[in-house]
């Protein structure tokens, strides 16, 4: 069945869902898509691939949004299902630009696609600029310490959209909704999913009122007794920056950054993090930053309200006494 | 058996540094082993040293300088080394497609059972080679995989995924495959000094493009590097000073008033 031509020139989104919900690139991958529709013209066109599609598309009926494709082909995401329809789907539409997302499921994907199709791929976009209608691609480099622009040299090209770059489009929208389907050779797919864990103990830290946040500074495993306390005594919940919970120091299931969780505390508290560009990615929508570190030009400081430079092992001591009061008198 | 490992050789930019260009001014770049591929090699020996009659290859683009880097994971355990290069690459800006074509040829002439790869590089952070890499040779795949186990005939793998926000997904792939490997996937090893001594003797096999039987074709790359900046920061913090008893006062104070202590 085709999915009609209309979106030859224009660009083609393939948006990410996991367990039932869609993420949030997706709507940011839509404000990308918007941007780079005025520079290379045509319309904005997305693909919605397995899981409930049908409800999926109603929410993706977003400003600027000419259509939504729509494939019922599994529950959830497999790369070799994905990959096969984002074939077909590129076939038909024969967009200018194919946007794919920056999640894990999308480097599980969008490379292999690119690769078929002999697209050139650029990953990783935070930023897009469309002046003249030449696309130039901003993304992040030596650990995300610095910035480069790209230009793609050829269309069409692909594109992947790193998660929490672009605001998200929301104001619903009129677009059409078409499902289209795709062969897939069940017995020929090289990889089956075959189910979802989650890591360590089950614990919802995105909208804590405090989160106490511990990174590299800390030195060893056994100082961490130092930021439990504090937690213990604030009634604060404990997280850590990625090379602490690689250390296996502190549980997955409380990592901050680089694929961990998104949080939006009430206040982050910041002890011994640098501040890497992964890690801020995370954390920077929580409503109050305070962060210590004995680095002055740590760029935690850059997204932080209050600033303590100092020795945490120092301040953190004075901090647990100022509470033990608390506890004491309570 | 045989494994191949991409080994990449990665810049980092020092503390202060100066952008010359689109790219960080030479003297202030550090190179070291990329930190992913540390975990794939690890991952890659391992395998090997539970195996009968396995070897384990790694394979690097990058100029004489790199050597460095090949050195130490031939001195983690890694048997033997190609190292692709020559003036047509050392002139060429790689982008993802470009690598893979460097990297399929290689593959190609090894014929490995099992691709590991870094995730991504921490300099350029395309995260992209390995799935384009299998996707080219036929292979099946799985990106940023933390657990890796092989079943016993060598036909299937169960892997870990790890997704954002502390969930696993597990998957099954049949082999040969390219997985690329997620810092944590296991405690990479220190190389001791009679592994340095080793990787001294151990082949590097230098291949250039006509070796692979390529033209300079192949490493055309139509994604160019316009510009580089540091990114904005917006520092307006405000800063508690004092000792660390006043310091910690003011936290408190903080805290309270955002009322989130206590519970």
């Amino acid at each position: 069945m085709s999915a009609g031509a209309d979106a030859e020139g224009g660009v083609l989104a393939v948006v990410d869902h996991r367990r039932g919900e869609l993420r949030d690139v997706s709507f940011e991958m839509v404000t990308a898509g918007r941007s780079l529709v005025d520079a290379v013209g045509g319309e904005l066109h997305l693909a919605v691939v397995a899981g409930d599609v049908e409800r999926f598309a109603e929410m993706l009926d977003v400003e600027g949004v000419d259509a939504v494709h729509t494939v019922a082909d599994g529950e959830e995401f497999n790369h070799d299902v994905y990959a096969t329809t984002v074939e077909a789907l590129y076939a038909d539409l024969e967009p200018e630009v194919l946007v794919m997302p920056g999640s894990v499921n999308g480097l599980d994907y969008a490379p292999a696609v690119a690769n078929r199709l002999d697209l050139p791929l650029a990953s990783g976009a935070v930023a897009l600029s469309t002046d003249g209608g030449d696309v130039e691609v901003t993304r992040r480099i030596y650990r995300s310490k610095l910035e480069v622009t790209v230009a793609v040299e050829e269309t069409p090209f692909a594109l992947t959209v790193r998660d929490g770059a672009f605001p998200v489009t929301d104001n619903t929208g009129e677009a059409e909704i078409r499902p289209f389907e795709v062969a897939v050779d069940e017995s020929a797919l090289g990889s089956r999913v075959l189910g979802f864990e989650e890591v360590g103990e089950a614990i919802d830290v995105t909208y804590a009122d405090l989160l106490i946040a511990v990174g590299r500074g800390i030195g060893s495993e056994e100082n961490l007794e130092l930021v439990e306390r504090l937690a213990e005594v604030t009634g604060g919940t404990l997280v850590a920056s990625r090379p602490v919970v690689d250390s296996g120091w502190v549980e997955r299931s409380r990592q901050v950054g680089q694929s961990g969780q998104y949080v939006r505390p009430t206040v982050y508290l910041a002890v011994g993090i640098s501040g890497a560009a992964q890690h801020v990615g995370q954390m920077e929508n929580s409503e109050t930053v305070v962060a210590i570190d004995r680095d002055p030009s740590a760029p935690i400081f850059d997204v932080a309200d209050y600033g303590v430079v100092g020795d945490l092992f120092e301040v953190v001591p004075a901090l647990v006494e100022q509470f033990e009061g608390d506890e004491t008198d309570a | 058996m045989k494994i191949l490992v991409t080994v990449k050789e990665v810049a980092s930019a020092a503390d202060d540094f100066e952008i010359e260009g689109t790219d960080i001014d030479e003297r202030y770049l550090e190179y070291d082993l990329n930190e992913w591929d540390d975990y794939a090699v690890e991952a890659g020996v391992r395998i090997a040293e539970a195996t009968d009659d396995a070897e384990v290859v790694s394979a690097t683009i990058g100029p004489e300088r790199a050597d460095e880097t090949v050195r130490m994971a031939l001195a983690k355990g890694v048997d033997r080394a190609v190292r692709v290069w020559d003036d047509d690459i050392a002139a060429a800006e790689l982008d993802v497609a470009a690598k893979t074509r460097l990297l399929a040829a290689v593959a190609a002439e090894e014929e490995p059972d099992l691709i590991l790869t870094g995730v991504q590089a921490s300099d350029d952070g395309y995260g992209a080679t390995g799935v384009s890499l299998a996707d080219e040779l036929g292979f099946g795949w799985a990106a940023v995989v933390n657990q890796l186990d092989l079943d016993d005939d060598l036909t299937t793998a169960s892997v870990h995924r790890e997704l954002e926000g502390g969930v696993e997904e597990l998957t099954e792939v049949d082999l040969p495959a390219v997985f690329t490997i997620q810092t944590g996937i296991n405690e990479p090893r220190y190389a001791s000094l009679r592994g340095i001594r080793q990787a001294q003797s151990k082949e590097i096999a230098v291949r250039g493009l006509a070796d692979l039987g390529l033209d300079a074709g192949a490493v055309d790359s139509p994604v160019r590097r316009t510009g580089m900046t540091e990114p904005e920061t917006q520092s307006d913090a405000t800063y508690f000073d004092g000792d660390a008893d006043e310091q910690a006062s003011r936290v408190a104070e903080v805290l309270r008033d955002r009322g989130v202590v206590g519970e």
